[in-house]
């Protein structure tokens, strides 16, 4: 076992596997000589080449549909969109061509695309470098939807991806990419090694997409959460005093509806949160599914917490982001409904 | 009072019951455009992107240095599959007109494009074609009956029954699949190439796309990688001057010809008569060589007409002359071929005649046949339980709870799955 961040997580993810599969190729916007932005592949090309991790033009549609093209040959893409704000050039790519190639050609072409793309604020990145955008992407059939919340997920789920031979969005909370945030910003920031979940095997191990996991057990109430904010619903489960069970659901879809469904029945009532906005959000698709799979066993309509339905301001970030108090108001109003 | 606009608008220069008008169409004799080595830089061949490649002049005598020099039974075979394209594209479009199949679009006027570009590429290359290439599919081993079953949406429809008819794809024929979002092939072309010379083979791809979806930012972004990673790709813009009704001004044709959009990426642009199949086939082996030889992308523009409508939902009438295809000076291509080489002395008019009346039949019976794996209105009909199939390699649970909704409600409602 090695102490690892996510960034050195998911580093070592792609290494494992491009080291174990030489078909595996990793392009994106300053991911080659430099390593990334947020540093995920530096060192890469320098163990495997330029032709391997290969520096792109700044144009995600055409990263994608280059992505796309290089699986239909044989190779296994992995692609870094630099900040999941940027996906939306690709969109069109992901939605009509990745997402439907092997529906629209009964399995005849396909491409097993991984899009990698750091996610959510707190990191005074104003609305174009925060945005949480996974509910438009769960909302598409024929992709699959990931989002771990601590190095170790982010490794075991990143190999599972890049392994698959769905196309994938992989979300990195970019917030957590150093350390555990609780959602205080005025608190020091806490490394990963502090962190159970900062324990990571160095080698090859996979965590199965369509999994929860379950962050803190308790048995009043139950927090499904994912993301960054799974550590908010953790502090704020201490801040209040109520003994809440946090779902991290890290694999959006396919959804683990068992785990989810039956933390719900044990515990009678459920809070909901994430950091996008809330309408029509992720949320509302696991209100929907939780409140059929578990109606007889809710004492009180669930709750949800989330970003507020506005672009995510650059001023007003921590006025946004759904925090310790905004978690511990969802919590109590669950907890006092009859 | 309101200042009047100074915006330049486009227009065609001739809608209907006006006289056409192609004053506009730059054209070269044929033979006059010189043709380099596969290796020249780009700059010492900018002049191919302005003029216009030609084999075929107007008395269908083949000249110049670009003349590829096809033996006559490769013509004939040239002839025959184009010839092939639009007897069956004839047929397919009266069986819309019949209500037998929801939609159609013919290749008429640019079947050359197709049969000329295939003949001039390897079978190991790669096809990322646009919705009026079916010939590449004919030309690359997919039975009529299958393209016709993929149109019926019937139990022996390659797409069971999920794609729009003439959305066809073939693995084994190294044939993409064709979407209905314009132009997104195209990446997926620059992107095939780049993994083919990531992996060290000489392979090439080729993509098609319209002038209309030139206007795409998927064009743009396949120029610019296969620019930058000199990707041994053919990219081809079919310009047949037509984007349903909007005239390839609109797309950005009014000034340079769309072989010069590379150009400043540095990739090498050939404009090409697009009727004229040996034009075709040989800028096509050029651009091919050049590519298999590391001299990366080519932009080839094939100048043609589209003779029909734009699919069988519009009536080109409304929005262009009637007969405009008749003044296009560039003529029809399989007349052109047809020409010439009865000029040589290697075909007739009995010979294509009864050629004609040949691929009629064995459409027809393609068509017989066809109709018995189901129509839209006769059995048999395919099980749309399989509707739930290939959207996931691993799917999630909620996908089969999902068909057996389907398939609990059907039999609750004693449906034969809406089909009758």
């Amino acid at each position: 076992m090695a102490q690892m961040n996510m960034i050195e997580a998911i580093r070592s993810a792609h290494d494992v596997v491009m080291d174990r599969d030489p078909s595996v190729v990793v392009l994106g916007e300053d991911v080659g000589y430099f390593g990334g932005v947020f540093r995920c592949t530096d060192g890469l090309q320098r163990k495997y080449g330029e032709h391997r991790v290969i520096d792109a033009p700044i144009a995600e549609g055409g990263i994608i549909g280059a992505a796309i093209g290089m699986g239909v040959n044989g190779l296994r893409p992995v692609a870094e969109i630099q900040f999941a704000d940027y996906i939306y050039p690709g969109f069109d790519q992901i939605v009509s061509e990745l997402a439907r190639l092997r529906y629209r050609t009964c399995g005849e072409f396909y491409s097993p695309v991984t899009i990698r793309t750091p996610c959510g604020g707190g990191i005074r990145g104003g609305q174009t470098h925060s945005q949480s955008p996974e509910g438009i992407f769960t909302h598409v059939s024929g992709i699959k939807v990931v989002m771990p919340s601590n190095p170790y997920d982010a490794k075991g789920l990143l190999i599972s991806s890049i392994e698959s031979e769905d196309p994938i969005v992989f979300f990195e909370p970019k917030r957590i990419y150093n350390g555990p945030f609780d959602g205080d910003p005025d608190k020091p920031a806490v490394p990963w090694s502090s962190h159970p979940k900062g324990e990571v095997p160095e080698g090859y191990y996979t965590v199965p997409l369509g999994e929860a996991d379950v962050a803190r057990s308790g048995s009043e109430l139950t927090i499904v959460t994912y993301g960054t904010l799974v550590h908010v619903a953790v502090a704020a489960a201490e801040l209040t005093g109520v003994d809440a069970e946090v779902i991290d659901v890290r694999s959006l879809s396919p959804l683990d509806v068992t785990t989810l469904a039956d933390s719900v029945k044990k515990t009678g009532r459920c809070l909901i949160a994430h950091e996008a906005t809330r309408f029509s959000g992720y949320g509302a698709e696991l209100a929907a599914t939780l409140q059929k799979e578990c109606f007889y066993h809710l004492e009180a309509p669930i709750g949800r917490v989330g970003g507020w339905d506005t672009p995510y301001p650059h001023a007003f970030e921590w006025q946004y982001f759904p925090g310790q108090s905004r978690m511990a108001a969802g919590i109590r109003k669950v907890m006092e409904a009859e | 009072m309101a200042k009047e606009s100074r915006l330049h608008i486009p227009r065609p220069t001739a809608r209907p019951g006006d006289e056409p008008d192609f004053s506009y169409l730059n054209l070269s004799p044929a033979g006059a455009i010189d043709k380099p080595g596969t290796d020249a830089r780009v700059r010492e061949i900018e002049g191919l992107s302005a003029g216009l490649i030609r084999v075929l002049d107007d008395d269908h005598t083949a000249k110049g240095p670009w003349d590829p020099n096809l033996e006559p039974a490769d013509l004939q075979i040239a002839l025959r599959w184009m010839l092939l394209n639009r007897v069956f594209d004839e047929r397919m479009w009266q069986i819309q007109r019949q209500g037998r199949i929801s939609f159609y679009m013919e290749a008429l006027g640019e079947e050359a494009v197709s049969i000329g570009q295939a003949m001039a590429l390897r079978h190991g290359d790669m096809c990322f074609p646009s919705y009026r290439n079916q010939g590449l599919y004919m030309y690359r081993g997919v039975k009529l009956v299958d393209m016709m079953c993929q149109c019926l949406s019937n139990t022996r429809d390659m797409c069971q029954g999920r794609q729009l008819p003439i959305m066809y794809h073939s693995k084994s024929g190294n044939v993409f699949s064709i979407s209905g979002n314009l132009g997104t092939q195209y990446p997926h072309a620059v992107g095939w190439a780049m993994a083919s010379a990531i992996k060290g083979e000489d392979h090439v791809a080729a993509s098609w796309i319209g002038d209309g979806s030139t206007a795409e930012a998927d064009f743009h972004h396949a120029l610019t990688f296969a620019a930058v990673y000199q990707a041994p790709v053919i990219l081809n813009v079919v310009n047949n001057q037509w984007a349903i009704s909007t005239f390839q001004g609109t797309a950005g044709g009014e000034r340079r010809p769309f072989a010069a959009r590379g150009l400043g990426l540095g990739i090498p642009g050939l404009r090409v008569d697009g009727n004229d199949l040996l034009a075709i086939y040989s800028a096509t082996l050029w651009a091919a060589d050049r590519a298999r030889r590391g001299g990366g992308p080519t932009l080839i523009e094939l100048v043609t007409y589209r003779g029909g409508a734009h699919s069988t939902s519009d009536d080109p009438s409304k929005y262009r002359p009637k007969h405009e295809w008749k003044d296009f000076p560039l003529g029809d291509p399989i007349e052109r071929l047809k020409q010439h080489l009865i000029n040589e002395g290697h075909w007739s008019e009995a010979k294509h005649e009864a050629l004609t009346e040949e691929l009629k039949a064995e459409v027809l019976a393609a068509w017989k046949e066809a109709q018995s794996y189901g129509t839209m209105t006769e059995g048999p009909w395919l099980d749309p339980a399989t509707m739930f199939d290939d959207v996931y390699a691993d799917p999630p649970k909620r996908l089969e709870s999902q068909r057996r909704r389907m398939l609990e409600t059907q039999r609750m409602n004693g449906s034969d799955g809406g089909q009758a």
